[in-house]
């Protein structure tokens, strides 16, 4: 049994890692949103398409997956180690380290920097971190504009909407009703816009080249972080990421402490392994990767932001901590049935999907998040599309474990938990198995024309779409005792 | 070969047919069923719905009952799964490391059908006779806990009279996933939609798999809208003969 040693977790009432309702709850309005469900269906479809296909043209991809999950186990399992030493080497290259707690202390700490260079807005290239930690929300409390780069978040910021998707945060918007955003909150948008996606992204490049310009501080997340090196790691699509990468004087990057890795040479595996699994492409079009400061190139003051907020909480977890390797592809999200139908806004974190489930209730503590381990059906899928073999449905069979745990020490039992115990109590004595198969004959009397088409709570639950056999005169140990006997 | 069925507590309690299709059917290959009444149930359903505490004394059972059985066969992919892959976790989440031992040893002997038919049978062909057009659903856990494969699908195509339609995005979760379909009743519905249009564009009479489960749900979802095909259960359809004249086992009529 893994011992929980009670780190601190994410503090509450900032940033977005719980929602405010549970996921079966958020899930049923999702279900009802047809416009929603097509978008995200022919999205993920397409991106599950592309993702095989690069995937199986690999030989060696079984192996690259292994390597990838050793390097991450060996990361975390020395973490302390190698971000002592990415602290070491980013200060000797001109670079100033500041380790964040939690959410409020990375966003006072950001916002600070910011405010000390005296620029009231900043360019920020994607980071699913700086949504995690509402850092947008902080900055705007201090007075500071934070602009979002990248075309999908744009899509998000200018919608006054939320990402619902790691790597394509507006996946669940189409074509049609980016036009309408744009037209309506982008200033100086041509009436005349079509939404065909390549006029689409033109508005948008005009949009944001003045910002790219202008900018004097720039924020943005990591995808990896060399301790041996002290080289940090961007990959992007779009080339916005480039621009708030060098253009800015000053580049402030906020990174989760699971994201350092040991050695230069690790990026070989994970820079084949992300854009297959990520984008379905075999390289990702722009890689930027910097060390410090450069004098005469690039931003020449840089900031790294270390931030934990609940992620030593994860690590303390012997079993749970392996959410930690997440390298943030979303392949698991683009192959789950249930993301497919419900997409991201329903789990209620900035991460969703089933690397969400597992990640968010680790960060917040499972109570604040109870609803998430369960908003899987173990179906596997995600363990397999795991670049880094995560094997997220034994992860979330754990957190269940744990929620129950915590639960058992509350005074008063939940009906569920009655019910299994009384289910074990039952099925761990074939007497008082086969007692209770007769007694739940009775329900023979429920049956009509051989189906039983409504149940009592908690079973209605099955009942309102699916029919329920009706037990069978003769269950299949009376059967065998009155044809072969008792002899085993 | 001496046979220890673990016939599992949903088809012993309410698909019975699954039970009796596997023994007929491995008596008809020429080997040995034996079945201890001391089983009950493996415990998937507790382990899955975070009551590992609740399950450990099912695992024990469970070693107990079988541990001396030299082959055990199980008509269910995912008892057969959790058996494999959970029992020992349990075990040794409790600091039992000797029941942890006993459990993988018992473990490694067990077999789902399509498993046993396949690997430690050596068959194929097992003899069968089923007129009827046949989709065959994979179920998560066969697939991706397991890894069975193409064995059922192998089993299937050598049944006389079968005419076996491929089903579209087979290997998509129908949407059951144990307390899952009551937890999240609605997103659970939402996938069996998906599952059971694909069924019908077979045009299939049945649709068949590994798990009476999984069956039950897409079964259940099916005669709910009164949509013609039916949920058998892989055993049912591979016991079946040309004596039946095709039509003793076609699902499970209480």
């Amino acid at each position: 049994m893994s011992t929980y040693l009670g780190m601190p977790t994410a503090p509450p009432g900032v940033g977005h890692l719980r929602g405010t309702q549970p996921f079966e709850i958020a899930a049923r309005r999702a279900l009802g949103n047809s416009q929603l469900r097509r978008n995200l269906a022919k999205a993920t479809s397409t991106i599950r398409a592309r993702r095989a296909a690069v995937v199986g043209e690999l030989p060696d991809w079984e192996a690259l997956r292994e390597a990838g999950r050793a390097i991450k186990a060996e990361s975390m399992a020395h973490l302390d180690r190698y971000l002592e030493q990415l602290e070491e080497q980013v200060t000797a290259r001109g670079g100033t380290v500041h380790w964040a707690r939690d959410a409020i202390e990375a966003n006072r700490l950001v916002t600070g920097l910011v405010a000390g260079t005296g620029a009231r807005e900043v360019v920020k290239s994607k980071s699913i971190t700086t949504d995690e930690i509402g850092l947008n929300e902080a900055l705007a409390a201090a007075g500071i504009t934070a602009h979002e780069t990248d075309l999908a978040e744009l899509i998000v910021q200018l919608g006054h909407d939320r990402p619902s998707h790691i790597l394509v945060p507006a996946i669940h918007r189409n074509r049609a009703e980016i036009r309408d955003i744009f037209l309506r909150e982008m200033p100086g948008a041509d009436p005349g816009l079509t939404d065909d996606p390549a006029d689409l992204t033109a508005a948008a490049r005009a949009h944001l080249r003045q910002r790219f310009l202008a900018a004097r501080v720039g924020i943005s997340g990591a995808n990896f972080a060399v301790a041996e090196s002290g080289t940090l790691g961007v990959v992007e699509s779009e080339g916005n990421g480039r621009m708030c990468l060098t253009l800015p004087e000053t580049l402030i990057t906020v990174m989760g402490i699971e994201k350092v890795i040991p050695r230069w040479q690790d990026l070989e595996v994970f820079l084949q392994l992300l854009p297959r699994s990520s984008t379905g492409e075999r390289m990702n079009p722009y890689t930027t990767l910097w060390t410090g400061v450069t004098p005469g190139d690039g931003p020449q003051r840089f900031h790294l932001v270390l931030l934990d907020n609940g992620r030593t909480a994860a690590l303390a977890d012997q079993v749970g901590r392996q959410a930690l390797h997440c390298i943030r592809c979303s392949a698991c999200l683009n192959v789950c049935p249930v993301y497919e139908r419900t997409g991201g806004h329903a789990y209620g974190s900035v991460y969703p999907g089933p690397i969400g489930a597992v990640l968010s209730p680790q960060l917040t503590g499972v109570e604040e998040n109870a609803s998430l381990p369960y908003a899987s059906s173990l179906c596997g899928a995600c363990y397999q599309a795991c670049p880094v073999k995560i094997d997220i449905p034994s992860l979330l069979v754990h957190l269940r474990a744990r929620h129950v745990e915590e639960r058992a020490r509350r005074p008063v039992p939940s009906p569920e938990a009655v019910t299994m115990a009384a289910a074990s109590w039952v099925m761990a004595s074939p007497a008082r198995y086969a007692a209770a198969q007769r007694a739940g004959r009775a329900g023979r009397v429920l049956g009509r024309g051989g189906r039983i088409r409504r149940l009592p709570p908690p079973l209605s639950a099955w009942t309102s779409a699916r029919d329920a056999p009706v037990p069978p005169p003769e269950t299949f140990r009376d059967w065998w005792r009155r044809e072969r006997g008792t002899a085993p | 070969m001496r046979i220890a069925l673990f016939v599992t507590c949903l088809a012993d309690t309410l698909f019975p047919d699954v039970g009796k299709a596997t023994v007929r059917l491995l008596e008809r290959l020429g080997h040995d069923v034996t079945f201890a009444q001391a089983q009950t149930c493996c415990g998937q359903m507790h382990m899955n719905t975070g009551y590992l505490h609740q399950a450990l004394p099912l695992v024990r059972r469970y070693v107990e009952v079988f541990e001396d059985c030299e082959v055990i066969v199980v008509p269910s992919g995912s008892c057969a799964g959790s058996v494999r892959h959970q029992h020992a976790m349990v075990a040794r989440r409790y600091g039992d490391e000797a029941l942890a031992r006993r459990a993988e040893a018992v473990a490694a002997r067990t077999y789902e059908l399509s498993q046993l038919l396949t690997d430690v049978l050596g068959m194929e062909d097992v003899g069968a006779y089923y007129p009827h057009r046949v989709t065959y659903h994979p179920t998560c856990h066969s697939l991706r806990l397991l890894g069975v494969g193409d064995r059922p699908l192998r089993l299937l195509r050598r049944v006389a009279g079968l005419d076996l339609a491929v089903l579209g995005d087979a290997e998509t979760c129908c949407g059951f996933g144990g307390t899952f379909a009551v937890k999240n009743p609605d997103v659970s519905t939402a996938m069996l939609a998906d599952k059971m249009q694909n069924v019908l564009a077979t045009g299939a009479e049945v649709c068949t798999a590994g798990d009476s489960s999984c069956l039950m749900h897409i079964g259940g979802g099916l005669s709910r809208l009164r949509a013609g095909p039916r949920a058998v259960h892989l055993a049912e359809i591979l016991a079946s003969t040309a004596d039946d004249r095709g039509d003793l086992f076609v699902g499970d009529q209480p």
